[in-house]
């Protein structure tokens, strides 16, 4: 087995000219290659979006500021929020599931290879769709360039009569073509994970990543399929000239909020919860114990899943719902604080009595506890209608869903990064950059989005460009931008220990974290077909039993 | 590498697993419940709330032919599927024909239903939210039957070059699901469209 392995990476070192390699990474249907330019695109496009958080961030810095024209800073909220949830948070967690999910299961490949490539494609076009607008969206009015309408775009904002030009038409066609691309790899993630699986490997012994991205790739069948359906009827407003969100004609505005959102708070969920699959398969690992309450993981999982669809509406309590509804959305969105503290329970029974070992990926997953906990908190303070009648949209409210997806979703994912990197490259990338990576983040973080509540408290709204001296606004705002400062820093020393761990790191071997599942067992890089006889599994940790045959965990399970 | 393979256990049951066809198709199925949910609501929303006419109850006429013919289509694809399923490929090649003859006709008649409204009521999609609601309803459901209607047409060629055989009775099963699908759904937009919103 080990020599036919060897001969064929071999064959692959020969050095190939670069048109030949381009060609086979356009043109591949390979899950790793696409899990990759998943990443690569997604990486990209943070980088992009986070010069413009640091834009507005720079722009906030004192009051009076007049760095970027209240026109840009319209621009700047609305493509860093689309960016980051459309073109960073989504296709990267896609990269990471479409890249580790067939090898966990022991698969060859995922189950529609095509309709794989076809969707990461679609996903790439749509982002660049939405960037075309920056020169393309003048349209025959010369008016904007960006859309900035705001990244949930409420109408009549985006009517014709408001939003000259073709930037909306830019964003909502983006938005529209990236959508049927998710539509595409979560029909893919549920095929491969219910029909692909290997011998043995009953839906109760599957890995919890396999399990979580199973339920993130059902919801977002169940909620981008709405967000598709509102921007269709939006292209049908501004194209045709149809009345859906038309106040004039009758239409409701109020039907746009309940169609964006019933698509906007699953998709919290569709991005937390493989998030969340990082930190299961992470924790357990540098805990040196097997993850604790395995099925009750599984049952919180799908309860959010469930719960995740009744929520939509508490982003829209300031507009005005009556009190059943008020009280429904308040209970539904305590509610699921319930499954999700049941998780951070068992993250915490994992670790409790492991011989824990500080490495990088475990580092950003225990500050991503913490941080997770605290967003959960205010979360919880922001269900209560009332208390969000006082601070809806307010700053409050944005340091909050940050320290959600930056807290919690963006630390594990540079968890996962740190601990896939050696599988996916074959070099091991340098603890010491990675540790600095992790502080200076960690710090920078806490800068920006932990003050970042205060002037929210104070009364600061969300989306203003700039402010008057003397509000006790100053200070806080000064903080968050130094913040920011840290932040890039820390990126780019992830950037750089990425690159140069690439070429220059040492060979990673394939297991450097005596680790657990199937992906651990293939070579680093994985070759093509992944696994040269589909393997065969007793347990939830089939590589434990192959290290320890005289104490299996099948025994026990 | 693979050295969980090394030493192979035997499987007391053979392992199965579903195909992923019927997953995809059933996956799809799902999304595409959503996206018509969602233009389902809006219709239901701005029943009666039109500023002006034409209304529903002025111009809309139940197409019961075009009805009977899709439905219809249900069980000829179903009879087509299974007589693949047993290898009659002549059997197969009428029922499929006759599965896109009754599509083309449901086509067709959606056709005239427009041209009418178009042409002698003035109903158009920015007329009001009637002919909002009603053309993107209605459109989206004939949007599915075109797409349908190009896969029945490329089967149908290939069966004619004798291309199709038994073999491909899961593949022409996966796509009668989607046919299915698009025939259920009509139901549910003729009950909104011409009983309720009428």
């Amino acid at each position: 087995m080990a020599s036919e392995t060897i001969a064929l990476a071999a064959a692959h070192d020969v050095p190939q000219p670069i048109g030949t390699i381009l060609h086979d990474w356009v043109t591949t249907v390979d899950h790793k290659k696409l899990g990759i330019l998943y990443i690569l695109y997604a990486l990209i496009f943070l980088v992009i979006g986070g010069i413009e958080a640091t834009i507005m961030r720079i722009q906030l810095i004192v009051p009076h500021n007049d760095f970027v024209s209240p026109q840009v800073f319209n621009r700047m909220f609305t493509m860093h929020g689309t960016t980051m949830i459309f073109f960073v948070a989504m296709p990267i967690l896609f990269g990471f599931g479409n890249y580790l999910i067939p090898l966990m299961i022991g698969a060859r490949d995922m189950a529609f290879p095509r309709l794989n490539a076809w969707s990461f494609w679609l996903t790439a076009f749509g982002g660049m769709l939405l960037y075309f607008s920056f020169i393309g969206g003048n349209g025959l009015y010369g008016a904007g360039t960006a859309p900035d309408v705001g990244w949930f775009a409420y109408a009549p904002l985006t009517a014709t009569a408001f939003s000259l030009g073709h930037s909306t038409d830019f964003w909502t066609l983006g938005l529209l073509v990236s959508g049927f691309g998710s539509i595409g790899t979560a029909i893919n993630i549920l095929a491969t994970i219910i029909c692909l699986r290997c011998p043995g490997m009953t839906l109760g012994k599957m890995p919890l990543l396999v399990w979580l991205n199973l339920v993130m790739a059902a919801m977002v069948l169940l909620a981008i399929s709405p967000l598709t359906a509102a921007q269709m009827m939006l292209s049908l407003d501004r194209f045709l000239g149809a009345h859906f969100f038309d106040t004039l004609a009758g239409g409701s505005a109020v039907m746009w909020m309940h169609f964006f959102w019933i698509f906007g708070h699953p998709e919290v969920y569709v991005l937390v919860i493989p998030a969340f699959a990082f930190a299961s398969e992470i924790i357990p690992v540098f805990s040196r114990k097997p993850i604790f309450g395995y099925p009750v993981m599984v049952a919180a999982t799908i309860c959010i899943g469930f719960v995740g669809f009744s929520v939509w509406a508490h982003h829209m309590f300031t507009v005005g719902m009556n009190s059943y509804a008020n009280s429904f959305f308040t209970i539904t969105t305590m509610a699921i604080g319930v499954p999700t503290g049941i998780k951070i329970f068992n993250w915490i029974g994992t670790m409790w009595g492991g011989k824990i070992v500080f490495k990088t990926p475990m580092l950003f997953c225990i500050a991503f506890l913490f941080q997770f906990l605290i967003a959960g908190l205010t979360g919880i303070m922001l269900s209560a209608a009332p208390f969000d009648w006082q601070l809806g949209n307010s700053y409050f409210v944005v340091a909050h869903f940050h320290y959600v997806i930056v807290g919690g979703i963006l630390f594990t994912l540079f968890g996962a990064f740190y601990y896939w990197f050696p599988k996916m490259s074959g070099r091991m990338y340098n603890e010491t950059l990675g540790k600095l990576h992790f502080w200076l983040f960690l710090i920078g973080f806490h800068l920006t989005f932990d003050f970042m509540h205060v002037p929210g408290l104070l009364g600061m709204p969300r989306r203003i460009y700039t402010y008057e001296p003397g509000r006790g606004w100053d200070i806080w705002n000064l903080i968050c931008t130094i913040g920011v400062f840290f932040q890039i820093a820390g990126t780019a020393v992830f950037v750089g220990n990425l690159l140069w761990s690439y070429f220059k790191g040492k060979a990673a071997g394939n297991d450097p974290w005596d680790a657990w599942t199937l992906e651990w067992s293939t070579s680093s890089p994985p070759v093509e077909y992944n696994f040269a006889r589909i393997p065969i599994v007793k347990s939830r940790r089939p590589l434990w039993d192959i290290k320890h045959p005289e104490d299996p965990d099948w025994k026990y399970e | 590498m693979s050295t969980i393979s090394s030493k192979p256990a035997p499987m007391e049951q053979p392992w199965v697993l579903p195909s992923r066809g019927r997953v995809g198709m059933f996956s799809l199925i799902a999304a595409e419940l959503a996206i018509f949910s969602i233009f389902v609501v809006a219709y239901l929303f701005y029943i009666g709330k039109s500023l002006t006419g034409p209304l529903p109850k002025d111009v809309l006429e139940l197409p019961i032919f075009a009805s009977v013919c899709l439905l219809s289509s249900s069980l000829t694809i179903h009879a087509a599927v299974s007589a693949l399923r047993k290898g009659k490929v002549g059997a197969f090649s009428m029922w499929w024909f006759a599965t896109m003859v009754l599509g083309l006709i449901f086509l067709g008649e959606t056709a005239r239903e427009w041209y009418h409204l178009i042409f002698e009521k003035g109903l158009t999609i920015s007329t009001n939210l009637f002919g909002t609601t009603y053309y993107s309803l209605v459109g989206l459901h004939a949007f599915h039957v075109t797409v349908g209607l190009i896969c029945i047409s490329i089967a149908m060629i290939l069966t004619l070059r004798g291309k199709v055989k038994q073999e491909h009775g899961e593949r022409a099963e996966v796509f009668s699901l989607y046919w299915h699908f698009v025939d259920g759904v009509w139901i549910v937009v003729f009950t909104v469209v011409y009983v309720i919103g009428r």
